[in-house]
């Protein structure tokens, strides 16, 4: 096996098969939601004083706002940073929050204990309340967003990587690992994780939907990525004002969200059906 | 059953504990000096001094935080460094439209969800179970702000049935009643939408049990083996995901409450947030904490009342 190879089978384990197809279904949609900003017609920043609050026309499809920017073209770019946070934030909560549950699953006692003790008082601040709490202290940022949704998403993924470790940790080939030598890390790694890995990607992919929803939460309240970068969110706040003059400059971006959040919900839950057969539907 | 809820009570304790201390040092690690943010960069450098004192910023950081700690367990929470009045006072005031708010968000997701989530397990892939596994998907997909202009848009100004504004001081029951229906009905179709589907998932695994069989061989009526044997076995997950729920549902309430300028708790964190006003943030968060760990007590103790098997683990 060549390297490439190996990493990738260490790094993706052998996962059942329509896990995989649902994993690809989901990467195509993030691609495309990357790719979008090539398909805008206008540049989002470009103001055109003279064409404000167009309404939807052949020419701007969602309209223009305040400013006469054209809101497709910033519906596009918008939707890419929303999904640029989404994926970076549950790729943080899943990287930290996965390491932190198996290793408390698997070492057990104080380390289980200690572990626990964060997830409860993690859980006991309302995650929404947490990242309002981070982003107020440290200031706004695409990095600081990821991190504060991140960090959110800890406790969620914890609970579920100890609980699967937990049940791992007991099993006979763990002790025939253990009797050949394994160090712990060896054994949390190789053995361990992969058994894990399956439950914590359909959780991601759920879990993306929500830091999405986070995020736009986040920039409407006006405590996002700061204006003038085009966030979903953001634009729903500035066309609030002119709910009734223009109520399409709320309305398009408010549908992106929900579209592109339905996609990834529904992605999910198919490999959730995977990885749980009794829900499965036949 | 007393020592039981003791029990839960005693575990709940030290997590609000580290809540605390986390509140605490959270503050002490915000930018700036606390003087300097309440007096205004025009204060002299006496009254500075003088209020540093009052505050006791110049004790030791153990001393501060004992002081805190009684400060909390008074309900004593500082004064706002934008209003002047006590935060404790004005947490008071917006509490109840908060309460109210998520009250009957949780009301309606359940009268509404439980029934759904039955009906769908019950026609497992039937036309009930599409429907509503669609409209369950189409609730958890919805931005809580976007779902509430929505409404709004529709039920506000479009067919005029509900105020925009839903700000209700002492008006009649009727009044307050209006004004809550909207932001409610927001909060809880999202809410809705998680029930039905946790409902879903439990009914589907108590179906297939053998007691089920054995309740129907019996001869029961379907309600009773229904209600008593099936939903009594699915309480216990739906309660949970009920529980899990709670934190999103108070979140969503933040900007539910700003589409509808509802002078709630999250009207006032995000006014503390644009001024800065870190004493009541600092109280508000203790706030937010005690109430999610409150109702986390309550899913426990509930989690007892419904399966006694709990109770003796």
């Amino acid at each position: 096996m060549s390297v490439a190879q190996r990493l990738r089978l260490r790094v993706f384990p052998r996962l059942p098969k329509a896990l995989l197809l649902g994993g690809l279904t989901f990467l195509l949609v993030c691609a495309l939601a990357a790719a979008l900003p090539a398909f805008s017609p206008f540049d989002p920043a470009e103001q055109d004083l003279m064409q404000r609050l167009e309404p939807p026309s052949a020419g701007h499809w969602f309209g223009t706002d305040n400013f006469g920017r054209d809101v497709f073209s910033r519906v596009l770019w918008g939707t890419r940073l929303s999904l640029l946070i989404g994926l970076g934030a549950t790729l943080a909560g899943l990287v930290a929050g996965g390491a932190l549950g198996i290793w408390a699953g698997f070492k057990g006692g104080w380390a289980d204990a200690a572990v626990m003790r964060l997830i409860d008082v993690l859980l006991s601040f309302p995650s929404f309340i947490l990242c309002l709490l981070i982003v107020a202290v440290v200031g706004p940022g695409v990095p600081i967003l990821i991190f504060a949704i991140g960090v959110s998403l800890v406790p969620k993924f914890a609970r579920v990587a100890r609980s699967s470790a937990m049940a791992i940790g007991g099993r006979e080939y763990i002790d025939a690992c253990r009797t050949m030598g394994a160090s712990d890390l060896r054994i949390m790694v190789r053995h361990v994780y992969p058994n894990v890995a399956g439950e914590l990607l359909v959780l991601a992919s759920l879990w993306t939907a929500n830091a999405i929803l986070i995020e736009a939460s986040l920039s409407f309240l006006g405590l996002g990525i700061r204006p003038p970068a085009p966030t979903l969110g953001g634009m729903m706040l500035e066309g609030l004002n002119v709910l009734h003059e223009a109520p399409w400059l709320t309305l398009m971006p408010g549908a992106a969200i929900f579209v592109f959040v339905l996609m990834l919900n529904v992605i999910g839950d198919r490999m959730r059906d995977a990885v749980d057969p009794r829900l499965r539907d036949v | 059953m007393l020592a039981f809820i003791a029990r839960r009570l005693a575990s709940a304790l030290p997590t609000a504990f580290i809540a605390l201390v986390l509140v605490f040092f959270i503050a002490r690690i915000l930018p700036g000096d606390p003087a300097l943010a309440i007096l205004g960069d025009s204060a002299s450098e006496a009254a500075l001094v003088a209020l540093r004192e009052k505050l006791g910023l110049g004790r030791p950081v153990w001393e501060q935080f004992i002081a805190y700690m009684g400060d909390v367990l008074r309900f004593d929470l500082g004064v706002s460094m934008v209003s002047g009045r006590p935060v404790s006072e004005d947490i008071l005031h917006a509490l109840p439209y908060t309460l109210e708010l998520t009250a009957s968000a949780i009301l309606f997701g359940i009268v509404a969800g439980v029934p759904i989530g039955i009906a769908s397990a019950l026609q497992r892939n039937g036309p009930a179970d599409y429907v509503s596994r669609a409209v369950s998907l189409v609730g958890l997909s919805f931005p809580p702000f976007f779902l509430g202009i929505c409404l709004l848009l529709l039920f506000a100004i479009v067919i005029p049935v509900f105020p925009v504004i839903s700000v209700h001081e002492g008006g009649s029951l009727r009044g307050r009643l209006m004004a809550l229906a909207l932001p409610a009905l927001t909060l809880g179709i999202i809410f809705m939408a998680f029930v039905a589907r946790s409902t879903r998932a439990a009914m589907l695994e108590v179906i297939p049990e053998i007691f089920v069989r054995t309740a129907r061989a019996k001869g029961i009526s379907e309600w009773r083996v229904l209600l008593r044997h099936m939903l009594r076995n699915a309480l216990l997950p739906i309660i949970t995901v009920v529980g899990l729920y709670f934190g999103i549902l108070m979140g969503n309430s933040v900007v539910t409450e700003i589409v509808f300028t509802r002078p709630g708790l999250g009207k006032m964190i995000v006014a503390a947030l644009n001024s800065r006003d870190y004493v009541t943030l600092q109280g508000l968060t203790v706030v937010y904490c005690l109430i999610v760990i409150g109702v986390n007590l309550v899913t426990d103790i509930l989690y007892g009342l419904a399966d006694p098997r709990v109770k003796l683990a």
